[in-house]
């Protein structure tokens, strides 16, 4: 078969839309020829920046709450339908207050979402391929994640601290890409995981210092993102990082 | 995202706006103005909310509500505007014309994304929508052929030229001596 029946098929190669055994010949094949394999990587390159260009244009709160309000009376009409029931009576809804649920909610949502990050720290932990980067160096875990997350971090350096930077990998909240570095100390692992604040919904706003699933929770927020670091150390550790993280940004 | 029961009213919330962000961005790309975009993307989830009873449990809610949106778009002034920009033949192969007829392969450096951009900008929307359907959203091309209603094959071709024209576009930017041979 010439190049050209081989570049035919490049496209679909790389969208990964060929059966197993046309991407195997194919990439068999990109193994041995210079001519193609350039060509393959000069179409992965521009795959890759038109991702990268393609997200562009991001909505502002406003506009993203006029349209979730648009279709949201549905919604209301059953809250009230399943909840109303649930209280007593409509007293003991103004007694409780409307502030009162309003905080309940949030403090849920933060539990639920703590929690959530917990669950991602346990299954890093458990899997036999914790990181996606693995490399010591912040110089090459920080570009890894360009053009895979939609905002930029930086990372402390951790020469003279009892840390070290593990790797990193890609992690998803509420459906949004961000960042979870791991780190160790001692025997322990830490993950920190950095989300724009949207992701992060209503959690509590602020700094705090909170648990889930008996791991210890430190979490900030700077510059539109949402730092976590979650670990089982010694808070005086969790404090440590945390500082060094802040002072990195 | 596929859905396999019958879908309560409630849960159109749920399944469109995780997706609201991606939406808005397509919508600006297609239109090139933000208010041009607001408006598209609100037409969108009225329609989509007034629709939803008819969305068929099963089917994939992503390629539905991109449909709504790209028809939308279509029926406003900058869609009628659109339409009349004529696509060169689609059935034609639906390769890329390779090494021969394009030699410089061209190498990006990192921050060519901006190249990019401005290169996505000028092409065509048809051009331009499925490019973006296939690497920013990542659908595969029976979802790009579900949204946009064509052919898997006119998916591959159209693709083949989209990449193409962004190809001559960015290599027709670039200065010279930034113009790498493979």
């Amino acid at each position: 078969m010439g190049c050209q029946s081989w570049i035919a098929k490049l496209d679909a190669y790389l969208d990964g839309e060929l059966q197993p055994a046309d991407a195997h010949a194919v990439s068999e094949h990109l193994r041995e020829c210079a001519a193609c394999a350039a060509e393959s990587l000069s179409r992965v390159q521009m795959k890759r920046a038109v991702q990268i260009a393609g997200q562009k244009y991001i909505p502002d709160e406003a506009f993203r709450a006029r349209v979730q309000s648009s279709i949201a009376p549905r919604r209301r009409l059953a809250w009230g339908r399943l909840w109303i029931p649930a209280f007593a009576s409509l007293a003991l809804l103004l007694i409780v207050g409307g502030s009162y649920l309003s905080l309940l909610n949030q403090r849920r949502s933060s539990q639920q979402l703590l929690s959530e990050l917990a669950d991602l720290h346990v299954a890093t932990l458990a899997s036999s391929n914790p990181v996606d980067v693995v490399s010591t160096d912040r110089h090459t875990v920080k570009p890894w994640f360009e053009g895979k997350i939609p905002f930029t971090f930086n990372l402390p350096e951790l020469q003279n601290t009892p840390f070290t930077l593990v790797g990193g990998r890609v992690a998803y909240l509420s459906q949004s890409p961000g960042a979870e570095l791991i780190f160790r100390v001692r025997q322990h692992q830490l993950s920190v995981f950095i989300f724009q604040e949207r992701a992060a919904g209503d959690f509590a706003a602020g700094n705090s210092d909170q648990s889930a699933q008996s791991f210890t929770v430190r979490s900030w927020s700077h510059k539109g993102l949402r730092y976590f670091v979650v670990g089982d150390v010694a808070a005086a550790d969790l404090d440590k990082l945390s500082d060094l993280l802040k002072a990195a940004q | 995202m596929c859905v396999s029961e019958r879908l309560p009213p409630e849960s159109f919330e749920q399944l469109a706006m995780p997706l609201f962000e991606r939406l808005y961005n397509f919508a600006c790309w297609l239109t090139q103005d933000r208010h041009e975009a607001e408006d598209l993307v609100q037409e969108t989830y009225a329609k989509a909310l007034k629709g939803f009873s008819s969305f068929q449990a099963g089917t994939n809610f992503r390629a539905w509500i991109y449909k709504i949106l790209r028809n939308a778009f279509l029926n406003s002034r900058s869609g009628l505007k659109s339409a009349t920009v004529p696509i060169d033949g689609e059935d034609g192969e639906s390769v890329l014309p390779a090494i021969q007829e394009n030699p410089e392969s061209i190498l990006l450096q990192r921050n060519d994304w901006q190249l990019v951009q401005s290169a996505l900008e000028q092409l065509p929307v048809a051009h331009r929508e499925v490019l973006l359907l296939c690497e920013v959203e990542e659908m595969s091309y029976q979802e790009i052929a579900a949204t946009l209603a064509i052919p898997i094959g006119t998916v591959m071709s159209r693709l083949s030229r989209a990449r193409l024209a962004l190809r001559s576009a960015v290599q027709g930017m670039q200065k010279p001596g930034e113009m790498k041979k493979s």
